[in-house]
């Protein structure tokens, strides 16, 4: 019998039946909802007369529609309508099912994503699904995330499973350091760049390399995140001592006896040796640049010395009109060098990026300078657990020193749904993870980075290479 | 969502690559608790401009193709966000398949949950597909999902191929949630065994609660 990978580990650990020779009836640990993906889901439900299987395998947040103005956690209210119905709407089903919910002014509410882990619900092994696609951000730690829709999300309320087509597998090898002032964000970038916006798209993709090994927990929840823009169905990690440390500190309830079995199990997570790859990607990390999209498609993204690319060379038709429709949207002549572009905007959180270790890189390079006039940078915490953790460091007063804004936890403009929204024309440095047309806004001009080089544009006022900054520090 | 095994209407050509749900589904009209009103925001800012108003030039506000019932376009359609209102509005809007070399993964099986079609066919042949519904004059298509053929008015053909699964559910609608709910069950007994290896995974996040509200 041939070796199995972890995806297929992961996916034989969960499987309740086999439907077909594509299919499997997939068992899911945990489940998140949040406050627009999952009315429709209860609604459909309450429509047939069921009921919740598990309510406490589910949790719910109101993240996507919160504004975050900087008032009390305990203040914090919605005022347009349709959004705060959304939020009532979720505190009210929630109630009647009996499930976990972070509230609008709970003090630890806060970005999905940002908040499962940090409490500790997202552990090695497990199979965790919520109705969004960066729910692919817990491969990090070992566990099969993936994406749903709302017609999945109530499948999951009624039965805590999901009817599931079984992915390819895919490897991508990092090997070599990062070079310095180089992160998670850009080798992502990078790694989307170079698959492409479809170039996972029907696998699961494992990571592993030494560039791989050495990165936090964190780092590498921002790399899977990220890797749904490749199209991916999940990003995977390996647990090593690394995961094992960021579980244990951050899930003191898995202790004793249980903790024991869990490291037992947790050493089986790995790909054997044997396992096969449908598909292999190696790349070497120490020749990554800091990366930034220029266009209006993640895998649209060239490394800061690099020049906005021109349709004209290329010769495939559907992709010569892709590159042309970006340009124009983008307000970029072809040629023009990235480095330089000045911005109007500066987002700094999301899924992607609003943890503590993105603030702290932040705060590191801001100290002692300022927000260059004109621009209006904003940090928005992942959480409110990362908002305290960052004020109790000084981190806020520094970024608030530096002319940054200092808000309450949400997504924000990642998507902007909420009132943090782009004008029509303005262009954005952004830490977050698509550069879609309209996405921060309409007639808004997205361009994705890290959180250094989102940083870094702010004091400048223009697209720069952080690490000149880094260095002159 | 039963559909019958014909669709036969007009077909709008939407040459782009990796058209994302942002796209087909704005921001802005995400905040229902419903599935009401999305016909209007469906691809909204390619159909109307900043003030509100009809985009003449914008396909599917030509007088050729109104009425369209499916949509012809590049690959990865539908990629990116999980926003399962992008199918809700695309079959309010009349939509009732979409023809492109790939779609995005999620929208996939949103698309399948709720019996909208969507056929995959080689670029090469989406390419032909693309120029002969461009052609005004004789926009339509036939869509055969027994046969699993694709037909332009000048008789140009493809063939595409579903899962058996796939079809059934096209052909005959499903409860998904029903059928599963009859493997109860079978659920049961795999939990009894997965918490026995793993008992820290059961109510993972009712627990979790219970310590941050004691700790809190």
């Amino acid at each position: 019998m041939p070796g199995m990978t972890l995806y297929d580990k992961l996916v034989a650990s969960h499987e309740v039946a086999r439907i077909d020779g594509e299919h499997v009836l997939l068992y899911v640990d945990l489940h998140i909802m949040n406050e627009y993906t999952s009315p429709q889901a209860f609604s459909g439900l309450a429509a047939r007369g069921r009921r919740v299987l598990r309510p406490g395998q589910q949790m719910a947040v109101v993240d996507h529609v919160i504004p975050t103005h900087a008032v009390p956690a305990a203040a914090r209210v919605i005022q347009e309508p349709a959004s705060s119905r959304q939020a009532r709407n979720l505190k009210r089903n929630c109630d009647e099912q009996g499930i976990a919910l972070f509230d609008t002014t709970d003090p630890l509410q806060g970005i999905e994503h940002v908040v499962a882990p940090e409490h500790g619900m997202i552990l090695p092994g497990m199979a965790v699904l919520c109705g969004d696609s960066h729910t692919t951000t817990y491969g990090a730690l070992g566990a099969l995330g993936f994406g749903i829709g709302t017609s999945e999300v109530e499948h999951i309320l009624a039965t805590q499973t999901l009817v599931y087509r079984v992915a390819r597998n895919m490897r991508v090898r990092v090997d070599g350091r990062l070079p310095a002032g180089v992160s998670a964000k850009d080798l992502v970038i990078y790694v989307v760049h170079r698959l492409g916006a479809q170039g996972a798209r029907g696998y699961a993709v494992e990571y592993c390399g030494q560039a791989i090994d050495v990165l936090s927990a964190e780092a590498r929840m921002t790399l899977c995140n990220m890797t749904v823009e490749a199209g991916a169905r999940a990003a995977l990690i390996a647990p090593d001592d690394t995961t094992r440390r960021y579980v244990e500190a951050h899930a003191p309830h898995l202790a004793g006896a249980d903790l024991e079995l869990a490291h037992a199990h947790w050493r089986t997570l790995c790909s054997d040796t044997d396992a096969g790859f449908e598909l292999e990607h190696a790349f070497d990390a120490a020749s990554i640049a800091p990366f930034v999209t220029w266009g209006t498609s993640p895998d649209q993204a060239l490394p800061v010395n690099g020049t906005v690319p021109d349709p004209e060379a290329e010769p495939d038709a559907l992709a010569r009109v892709a590159l042309r429709k970006a340009i124009d949207y983008i307000g970029l002549a072809p040629g023009t060098p990235i480095a330089g572009v000045p911005i109007d905007r500066v987002f700094i959180g999301s899924c992607t990026n609003g943890r503590i270790e993105d603030l702290r890189v932040v705060a590191g390079l801001v100290r002692g300078r300022k927000v260059a006039p004109g621009v209006r940078a904003m940090v928005v915490p992942g959480s409110g657990a990362v908002r305290a953790q960052a004020e109790a460091e000084g981190i806020a007063a520094q970024l608030i020193e530096a002319g940054f804004e200092w808000r309450q936890p949400g997504c924000s403009m990642c998507l902007a749904m909420n009132d943090d929204v782009l004008r029509p024309g303005e262009r954005c440095a952004s830490t977050t993870n698509r550069n879609f047309e309209g996405r921060q806004g309409r007639g808004g001009r997205t361009h994705l980075m890290s959180p250094a080089m989102a940083a870094a544009a702010a004091l400048a006022g223009r697209i720069v290479d952080a690490r000149a900054l880094e260095h002159a520090a | 969502m039963k559909t019958s095994s014909v669709i036969a209407g007009i077909a709008a050509p939407l040459p782009y690559s990796n058209l994302d749900t942002d796209q087909i589904m704005p921001k802005q009209f995400l905040r229902i608790i419903d599935k009401a009103g999305l016909d209007r925001g469906l691809l909204y800012d390619l159909r109307f401009d900043e003030a509100g108003r009809l985009r003449a030039d914008f396909v599917l506000n030509q007088p050729a193709y109104a009425g369209a019932s499916v949509l012809v376009a590049g690959p990865n359609f539908g990629c990116g966000s999980s926003r399962e209102h992008a199918v809700w509005g695309l079959q309010q809007f009349g939509i009732r398949a979409v023809i492109a070399p790939s779609f995005g993964e999620i929208f996939f099986f949103n698309a399948l949950n709720n019996g909208l079609l969507l056929v995959a066919l080689p670029a090469p042949q989406v390419d032909a597909l693309l120029q002969r519904v461009s052609n005004t004059a004789s926009p339509q298509v036939r869509i055969d999902l027994l046969a699993g053929t694709v037909a332009a008015a000048d008789g140009w053909a493809a063939s595409f191929q579903l899962s058996a699964r796939h079809r059934d559910m096209f052909a005959h609608g499903q409860d998904m949630v029903g059928a599963s709910l009859q493997q109860l069950d079978e659920i049961a007994r795999y939990e009894a065994a997965h918490w026995a290896r793993h008992p820290w995974m059961r109510d993972v996040a009712r627990r979790v609660r219970a310590r941050l509200d004691t700790a809190g």
